[in-house]
């Protein structure tokens, strides 16, 4: 167990900077999550970690050790891939004990290691198997045993749920996180899938175009996002142009054509700089739509995603177009019904303009 | 119509498959001809040409030069070819391109060509024709063939492997050993028998290229023919034929049977 640290870190692959001065903390023992679209340089940042890359400048600094220049093979690192990278022409007992080898382990231990890590992953008595027997969940078990069992300092996880199917995903996700709770390692977790990184975190790192958007716990991020790309990318959100009507103490008065004046908390401003430019920030989920007539601005239902208890609204304020996810409580509205949107400005956030993000 | 277009079609290529395999055939058959001149009709059942081979040593000689010929061939091509595929495929430098058509060119270039340049060369650098230098040669033949089937299995690994096995302690040459190398095996015995196979029937570049008063199998049977033609050559086809398909076949039973086993 041991804390990572990236100081400045930076990777180019010829003209392109995969990413850009990455100074980010992985406590010890916590679960932390490199979220992004794909190409933002989280796997890069992974496999820096790793020692699969080396980086173009900066440090990593494992337990407080700078380790950019230890070869992969001695970093004591336990790495599980996407694609499981199990040894097909190795029996599973083999693949968990080949770690093992190089660890002065005696022959007796081994054996132990090999069933308690089997235990762990809650798969005993697959030893002699070989990978190709075993479905795609399972392989993945094995190739989470086989690399917790050699006590890395760092578990590192590339996309390791992405090859399953749905709903072996999301068992797999509360398991791994128990498993990662119950022995304790500091994790890397890398995935494109932002309830994943939403459930399992202790902390997230979001990236974009080799940049770190923005730190912090799952709540912070999907609560008070830094930036457009935060806000977008995780969860359904609206964006609208909004000007800066007044500044209290409390909160940014945003005044947008939609929805007038909205006071957005100061703790939702975070990022708004000081010009007189903004974007107000709405969760789906946190617009409202009452029947017509009620108190709130006027919209029409372009079309409805009906999702059993819960129904997405693709709706129409003027030239705006809004999206709205609410419960069904009775009938959903039907398209090219006229309603009234409510908002929270509580769950409202200001953003600065894109491009002026501090 | 239709169906006589394809009756038609059906012949000539039954008719293509006869003229290639049918000299085959009347090779195998004639070994077993107990007459003194090959030829049909078949006067009976005998093996006495291979027991004249058996006690030629002129034929035995060749036959162990050949053999030691094709086996040293196939192991330096294919230690060769390894290399090169692993430097090929996982690791990226410049003149990477060049270097491929480089080893892959000795297939394209006509085959006298290349014995007759290597000959020149070597009478350039004042070097005697010997063993070593043909085997060197037999290599550079065999080389490409090894290349091309190594690589195309190499690509298809995964870095995954090499790279779990790396962060799970192995050095980069156990990961070699212990992962590349296994994963790898198929291709590598391929790649030798192809090699072992190429060298054994070669005479092109052999006629060049041996030193004088040795002989290959094949250099012994156009050597032979010149006088006339025995039915020793028959038995010795029929031995050649053994080899150069019985092993390749064999080899795809093991690894057939040892692919079973593990699954």
């Amino acid at each position: 167990m041991a804390r990572v640290e990236l100081k400045k870190l930076r990777k180019s692959f010829g003209m392109v900077e995969a990413v850009r001065e990455a100074d980010v903390a992985f406590e010890e023992g916590s679960f932390n999550t490199l979220l992004g679209p794909s190409g933002c340089g989280k796997t890069t940042i992974l496999r820096m970690v790793s020692g699969l890359e080396t980086p173009s400048s900066g440090d990593i600094l494992i337990g407080g050790r700078r380790i950019n220049d230890v070869p992969i093979h001695k970093r004591n690192l336990g790495l599980v891939f996407q694609n499981y990278a199990l040894f097909p022409h190795r029996t599973i007992g083999e693949n968990i004990a080949f770690g093992l080898k190089y660890r002065n382990v005696s022959k007796a231990d081994v054996a132990r290691k090999i069933r308690e890590s089997l235990d762990i992953v809650r798969l005993p008595g697959v030893e002699d198997r070989y990978p190709s027997q075993l479905s795609g969940g399972q392989q993945q078990r094995i190739a989470l045993a086989r690399a917790i069992v050699i006590e890395p300092d760092v578990l590192l996880l590339d996309e390791p749920l992405s090859a399953l199917d749905a709903n072996l995903r999301g068992e797999m996700r509360v398991e791994l996180k128990a498993i990662q709770d119950r022995i304790g390692v500091t994790s890397i977790f890398v995935t494109h899938d932002q309830s994943e990184a939403l459930a399992m975190s202790d902390k997230i790192i979001v990236m974009s175009a080799g940049r770190i958007e923005q730190i912090g716990t799952p709540e912070e991020v999907y609560n008070r996002p830094l930036s457009e790309f935060v806000a977008s990318f995780l969860g359904t959100s609206n964006l609208l142009d909004a000007r800066v009507a007044a500044r209290t103490n409390e909160a940014v008065v945003l005044e947008t054509p939609e929805f007038g004046q909205t006071p957005v908390p100061l703790s939702h401003a975070a990022s708004l700089g000081e010009g007189p430019q903004a974007r107000l920030m709405i969760r789906a989920d946190k617009l409202t739509l009452v029947p017509r007539g009620g108190e709130g601005t006027e919209a029409v239902v372009q079309n409805v995603d009906y999702q059993g208890q819960l129904a997405r609204y693709f709706l129409r304020v003027g030239e705006t177009e809004l999206q709205a996810m609410n419960m069904i409580d009775g009938m959903p509205f039907g398209v090219g019904e006229t309603v009234a949107l409510r908002l929270n400005p509580d769950a409202c956030v200001a953003l600065p303009m894109s491009g002026a993000a501090s | 119509m239709q169906s006589q277009v394809w009756s038609l079609l059906k012949i000539y290529t039954v008719m293509v498959y006869v003229f290639m395999f049918a000299p085959i055939v009347v090779v195998l058959i004639l070994a077993f001809n107990a007459s003194q001149f090959g030829g049909f009709p078949i006067e009976g059942f005998s093996l006495r040409w291979f027991r004249a081979l058996a006690e030629n040593e002129a034929i035995i000689r060749a036959l162990r030069t050949s053999l030691l010929l094709g086996v040293l061939t196939a192991l330096i091509a294919t230690t060769l070819g390894i290399l090169a595929c692993m430097a090929l495929v996982r690791y990226q430098f410049r003149g990477k391109n060049l270097i491929t058509t480089f080893l892959i060119s000795p297939v394209l270039v006509p085959e006298t060509v290349l014995a007759v340049g290597l000959l020149i060369f070597l009478r350039w650098v004042h070097v005697p024709r010997s063993f070593a230098l043909l085997l060197l040669g037999h290599s550079i033949i065999a080389l490409p063939f090894v290349v091309l089937v190594v690589q195309a299995r190499l690509i298809g690994i995964r870095r995954d492997y090499e790279e779990a096995a790396r962060s799970l302690g192995a050095s980069p040459l156990q990961t070699f050993f212990q992962i590349t190398l296994p994963l790898l095996m198929p291709a590598v015995f391929a790649g030798a028998l192809f090699a072992f196979t190429i060298s054994f029937d070669n005479i092109t570049a052999t006629i060049f290229w041996r030193p004088s008063g040795m002989e290959t199998v094949p250099t012994q049977i156009f050597g032979m023919l010149r006088h006339s033609v025995s039915p020793e050559i028959n038995a010795l086809g029929f031995v050649m034929i053994c080899i150069t398909v019985g092993l390749p076949l064999l080899a795809g039973g093991l690894a057939r049977y040892f692919m079973r086993r593990k699954i």
